[in-house]
């Protein structure tokens, strides 16, 4: 039997062991149990999200991977039925309890849609949004970083000329790299991507996943994927799940080259 | 079997058009027999003219003041109940978002009091106006509309934040607002559709006649002030069509052309507010 990473043909180094073990922890979720009404969504979740890395929550639908990432930035608290227990710490600090300011909470930890979801004004003022409602009110400061984080997601060409365009008549490409430039002018530490790229064409997803290299210098980027390549392409770390468990958890070469459960084996082999 | 089906397609085609076109016939008659009697009867003078002496015997003067009255009681009316309204269905939307039993009580509550007939909160603003002493006036008027529409008002415009997707919520709330400014997203985002609610209870309100019956009274002039009585189109029509006169009838169908003019336009501008989303709206 050929291992999944040959059939891939993924070029994975050992070496890459030694840096995730050093690395340290921004986030530690322990004992994560998530229901809705009766349905036991996640299963007793323990994980380590190591700091300034990809981590990709890997698996098939349905598994809970994005109500794992929904419950980091307490979006869970929006869905009727549903009940999160445990524990989950943004350097050392718990976000489960209930008296967190959640505005502040959720700056901290932006998200990226499957689908980009512009709110309703011109692409300018999609950035400005968030500098605004952090109390920026210097006109030249909030342009100054609506042309700087428009040029970290590579969209600044494209827009320069329009910025006062309605941000709808950008292409879904386009709007989602906006989206993530608008995520990352309020600053926050830890990038929540759900499957950012499933709406996009080949093209529009190549982009996103060079601008999510070129921002794991500076961020941690949290990923939810069901693409073995893109996983292959982005994570340092990553986590199977299956059936709201953590199944396994390591580098790609562990996933890919050396998995340990019938159940990783089957899913690398039915995905290649 | 062949012929079964062909049969049975065309006699469900053909019975779902002649209840559509029946309906439609029948209000073109209605607009017909109005505009027949009403339209002769409509000029210059009976817009522009409070009612002179000898009006109610069908002499000189117009229905100017129920003109104005309904305006006034209608925007009055509509201002008020918008600014209640809005605060409510973005209540329902936001701060429920979880709580999807108490949101469906909410939602039956206010389709229980669209339900309930004007006339019962004309009756009812009545027993508070002698209880408080108050005479019949165009803020008594204005207030009781106010409560009649805004039932309308919150169920048209909950369902427009109703459908505004989940993810926009979700992208808003991960940049750090409060629902402050969430509130703030979805009004713009719903902007065509609150335009929409605000003239849908216009339109109820500036028909009715019942809950203005006793609340808004009758006068032939216009009001000055928010204490005096205001007088109604729609009771305008009611007082002169039940007259003897032929003259007088003739003018409660005029009065009538105005009315069903001002509720076309509504309408008209509405359906083009509601169809022409806005420019930058998600969708």
């Amino acid at each position: 039997m050929s291992f999944p990473s040959e059939v891939l043909h993924l070029d994975l180094k050992k070496s890459d062991d030694s840096k995730n073990a050093q690395a340290e922890s921004i986030l530690k979720i322990s004992n994560l149990d998530v229901f809705h009404n009766d349905h036991h969504i996640l299963k007793k979740i323990n994980l380590n999200i190591p700091k300034g890395k990809i981590t990709a929550f890997l698996g098939p639908s349905g598994c809970g991977k994005t109500t794992l990432l929904k419950a980091i930035n307490r979006l869970t608290d929006l869905h009727n039925g549903m009940k999160v227990t445990g524990s989950i710490q943004l350097t050392g600090k718990e976000i489960l309890n209930g008296n967190n300011d959640l505005p502040d909470l959720r700056q901290k930890m932006g998200l990226l849609s499957q689908r980009p979801f512009p709110l309703p004004m011109n692409i300018f003022d999609n950035v400005a949004f968030g500098l605004k409602i952090q109390g920026v009110k210097n006109k030249s400061e909030i342009s100054d970083k609506v042309e700087f984080h428009l040029k970290q997601v590579a969209l600044w060409d494209e827009v320069k000329d329009r910025l006062k365009s309605p941000a709808t008549k950008l292409s879904i490409g386009q709007q989602q790299r906006l989206c993530l430039a608008r995520g990352l002018a309020v600053n926050p530490e830890v990038i929540l991507a759900d499957e950012p790229t499933s709406a996009l064409d080949p093209t529009s997803s190549r982009k996103i996943e060079e601008q999510f290299l070129e921002l794991k210098k500076s961020y941690t980027i949290i990923l939810v994927t069901h693409i073995l390549r893109q996983t292959v392409r982005l994570a340092d770390n990553i986590v199977f799940m299956y059936l709201g468990e953590v199944i396994e958890q390591g580098t790609p070469y562990d996933i890919f080259q050396n998995p340990q459960s019938d159940i990783l084996k089957n899913y690398l082999n039915d995905g290649h | 079997m062949k012929k079964r089906k062909i049969i049975e397609e065309n006699f469900f085609k053909y019975f779902l058009a002649f209840f559509t076109y029946s309906l439609i016939v029948i209000l073109f008659f209605i607009v017909f027999e109005i505009a027949k009697k009403g339209v002769p009867a409509l000029s210059w003078e009976m817009m522009t003219e409070v009612p002179k002496g000898g009006f109610y015997f069908g002499k000189e003067g117009g229905i100017y003041n129920a003109i104005i009255g309904s305006l006034y009681l209608a925007l009055g009316a509509s201002i008020l109940s918008i600014a209640v309204s809005l605060p409510v269905a973005l209540f329902i939307n936001i701060s429920l978002v979880r709580h999807v039993k108490i949101q469906n009580t909410i939602r039956l509550i206010f389709d229980l009091l669209w339900g309930v007939p004007p006339i019962v909160y004309g009756a009812f603003a009545f027993s508070i106006m002698i209880i408080l002493g108050l005479k019949a006036s165009l803020l008594a008027g204005i207030l009781t509309i106010a409560f009649l529409i805004m039932p309308v008002m919150i169920r048209a415009m909950d369902e427009v934040f109703k459908n505004i997707p989940m993810g926009l919520l979700e992208s808003t709330l991960s940049l750090g607002a409060t629902r402050f400014e969430v509130a703030g997203i979805f009004f713009r985002q719903a902007l065509p559709g609150i335009a929409t609610a605000f003239l849908l209870g216009f339109a109820k309100g500036i028909g009715d006649t019942a809950a203005v019956l006793f609340t808004a009274g009758y006068t032939d002039y216009v009001p000055e002030s928010l204490g005096e009585p205001a007088a109604t189109l729609p009771l305008a029509i009611f007082y002169q069509l039940s007259s003897p006169i032929e003259e007088v009838k003739a003018r409660a169908y005029a009065a009538a052309v105005v009315l069903t003019l001002f509720i076309l336009v509504i309408s008209i501008i509405s359906r083009y507010l509601s169809s022409k989303v806005s420019k930058n709206t998600v969708t």
